[in-house]
C-alpha cells in the first residue's frame, strides 16, 4: 500500500518547525498547509506577493485582490503582510525562507529537480519554482515515484530540462522517503510507505541508494 | 504644468502606441491587470507587440484579447499555462517566447527601472536559462548574468491614486505593478478611486508620482477570478 496525497503531505508537514518562513507550491504540496502540527508557528509566503496566508474564503466572501500563487481566492491574516513580486523573490532568493515544498517531474542522485517542462509538449513555463530552489535553504520534492507509465522518476540523471542542478535536500514519494541532501551525500531511503518492501521500491528506481531505514 | 489626469484610457493611450514596440503589463493571472487600457490597446489595433508580463491572460479575458486579435508578436514571461490559445499560437510558430523565472523576471524589471543594465542570479544556473549568458563565481557560487528589462510603455493597475500620479495597490493586486511603473519610458496607471491631493497617508504611497506619466479612473473593473476556492461555511461555528 502506497501512501496516499494526503499521508505524502503529512510527512512533508514533519518537516515543519516552530518559526518556520515557508513556501508550498501547487498540489500535494499545497495540502501539507491541512498538515501543520497544533500549537506550531509557521508562516505560509505566496510567492505573488503575500506573508501569512489564511484559509481559503467561506463563499460569498471571495476577494478578487486577494489570491495565491495557485490563482486560488485566499484570505489574510491579522498578521499578514503584501508586498511586491520583487520583494517577494528578494525574500526568496536571499535566503530568508526557510523550506519549500515543492512536486517534481524528475529527481536525480545528485539533487537534481525536473518540474518545469517537457519539450515538444505543451509548455507552460517555470513562474517562481527556479527562484525557490535556488534561494531556499531547504528544498523538500513531493511527488509520485514512478510515472504512469510505470517509468521512474528517481533516476541517476533527470531527462528532462532541470529547474535547478543540485537542490533537492528530501524527497518524498507515495512508496518512501529518501535523502538526498542536494548529492553531497550518497542518496539514502530513510522510509518506506507501509506495506512497500524494499524490493518493490529498488525495482522501481533508476538511481542508486544506500539504505538507512 | 500639463496634468496627469486623463477621461478614459483612450484619451491616455493617444499618442503613445506604435506598431513593434514593448509594452509591459502589471498582473499576476488575472489580479492587478489594466484590464481598461488591455481593452483599449485591443481597440487601437496596434500591432506586432513584445508584451513583457507574468502570465498573458485568459481565452477571451486579459492580456487574452490581444492574443486573440493577433496584435502580441512575442511575449517575455514567467508562465502561460492557463491559456488555450496561447499554446496553440505558440507550437505553430505564430507566437515568440521568452521564458524568465518569476524572481528573474521581477528583478530585471527593477533593475531596468532603477537604471542598473545587468545583475547577478544564484537563479537558473545549470539550466537552459543560462544558456548563453555569461556565468561568474562569487564566493564559492555560480551566478548567471541577467539584463535590466525597460520597455516603451508600462500599464499598471492600483487602487487608489491621485492627479500628482502617486498609488497605492490593494493587497495581492499589487505583484508586478510597482516594477513595471519604473521602468516604462511611458507609465499609465488605471485606478479604481481618484482621491483629492494630500488624501493619501504619505506614509504609505507605494508608488510615487515621478514614475507615472498618466492616470485615469477605469471605466469598469471586471476583476474576474481565475479559481474560485472556498471552504464550507460550517467550519466557522469551530473556527
Amino acid at each position: 500500500m502506497a501512501w496516499t496525497r494526503d499521508e505524502m503531505a503529512a510527512r512533508a508537514a514533519s518537516e515543519l518547525r516552530d518559526g518556520f518562513y515557508v513556501n508550498l507550491g501547487i498540489g500535494i504540496p499545497t495540502l501539507v498547509a491541512n498538515y501543520i502540527p497544533a500549537g506550531m508557528h509557521v508562516t505560509l509566503q505566496s510567492e505573488n506577493g503575500m506573508l501569512g496566508m489564511g484559509p481559503f474564503p467561506y463563499e460569498g466572501e471571495e476577494d478578487a485582490d486577494l489570491i495565491n500563487a495557485g490563482k486560488q481566492t485566499i484570505t489574510e491574516l491579522d498578521s499578514s503582510s503584501y508586498f511586491s513580486s520583487a520583494d517577494s523573490f528578494a525574500m526568496i532568493r536571499g535566503g530568508h525562507i526557510a523550506l519549500s515544498i515543492l512536486g517534481g517531474m524528475q529527481v536525480s542522485e545528485k539533487g537534481d529537480l525536473a518540474n518545469w517542462m517537457v519539450p515538444g509538449k505543451v509548455v507552460k513555463g517555470m513562474g517562481g519554482a527556479m527562484d525557490l530552489v535556488a534561494g531556499v535553504k531547504r528544498v523538500v520534492v513531493v511527488m509520485d515515484h514512478v510515472e504512469k507509465s510505470g517509468a521512474p522518476k528517481l533516476l541517476k540523471a533527470c531527462t528532462l530540462p532541470l529547474t535547478g542542478a543540485g537542490v533537492v535536500d528530501l524527497l518524498i514519494t507515495d512508496l518512501g522517503v529518501f535523502e538526498i541532501n542536494r548529492g553531497k551525500s550518497p542518496l539514502k531511503l530513510t522510509a518506506l510507505a507501509a506495506g512497500v518492501t524494499l524490493d518493490e521500491i529498488k525495482a522501481k528506481t533508476e538511481a542508486v541508494f544506500e539504505v538507512g531505514l | 504644468m500639463a496634468g496627469k489626469t486623463q477621461k478614459d484610457a483612450a484619451e491616455a493611450l493617444a499618442g503613445v502606441l506604435f506598431d513593434g514596440m514593448t509594452i509591459m503589463a502589471g498582473g499576476f493571472g488575472l489580479c492587478g491587470i489594466p484590464e481598461n487600457l488591455i481593452a483599449a490597446i485591443r481597440e487601437t489595433g496596434v500591432k506586432n507587440l513584445t508584451v513583457v508580463s507574468n502570465n498573458c491572460g485568459i481565452d477571451g479575458f486579459g492580456l487574452g484579447v490581444l492574443l486573440e486579435s493577433g496584435q502580441i508578436k512575442k511575449m517575455i514571461s514567467s508562465y502561460v499555462g492557463e491559456n488555450k490559445l496561447f499554446e496553440k499560437l505558440y507550437l505553430s510558430g505564430e507566437l515568440e517566447l521568452e521564458f524568465n523565472p518569476q524572481g528573474t523576471l521581477a528583478e530585471r524589471i527593477r533593475a531596468g527601472g532603477a537604471g542598473i543594465p545587468a545583475f547577478f542570479t544564484k537563479t537558473g544556473v545549470g539550466t537552459l536559462v543560462a544558456e548563453g549568458k555569461e556565468v561568474r563565481e562569487f564566493d564559492g557560487e555560480l551566478y548567471v548574468m541577467e539584463r535590466g528589462l525597460t520597455a516603451d510603455l508600462a500599464i499598471v493597475k492600483a487602487y487608489t491614486g491621485d492627479a500628482e500620479g502617486n498609488l497605492v495597490y490593494r493587497k495581492t493586486a499589487r505583484n508586478f505593478n510597482p516594477m513595471m511603473a519604473t521602468a516604462g519610458k511611458v507609465t499609465i496607471a488605471e485606478i479604481e478611486h481618484l482621491v483629492p491631493i494630500g488624501a493619501l497617508d504619505k506614509d504609505n504611497i507605494h508608488t510615487p508620482g515621478i514614475y507615472v506619466d498618466r492616470i485615469f479612473v477605469g471605466a469598469s473593473f471586471e476583476k474576474r477570478i481565475e479559481r474560485v476556492t472556498t471552504r464550507p461555511r460550517e467550519e466557522k461555528a469551530s473556527a
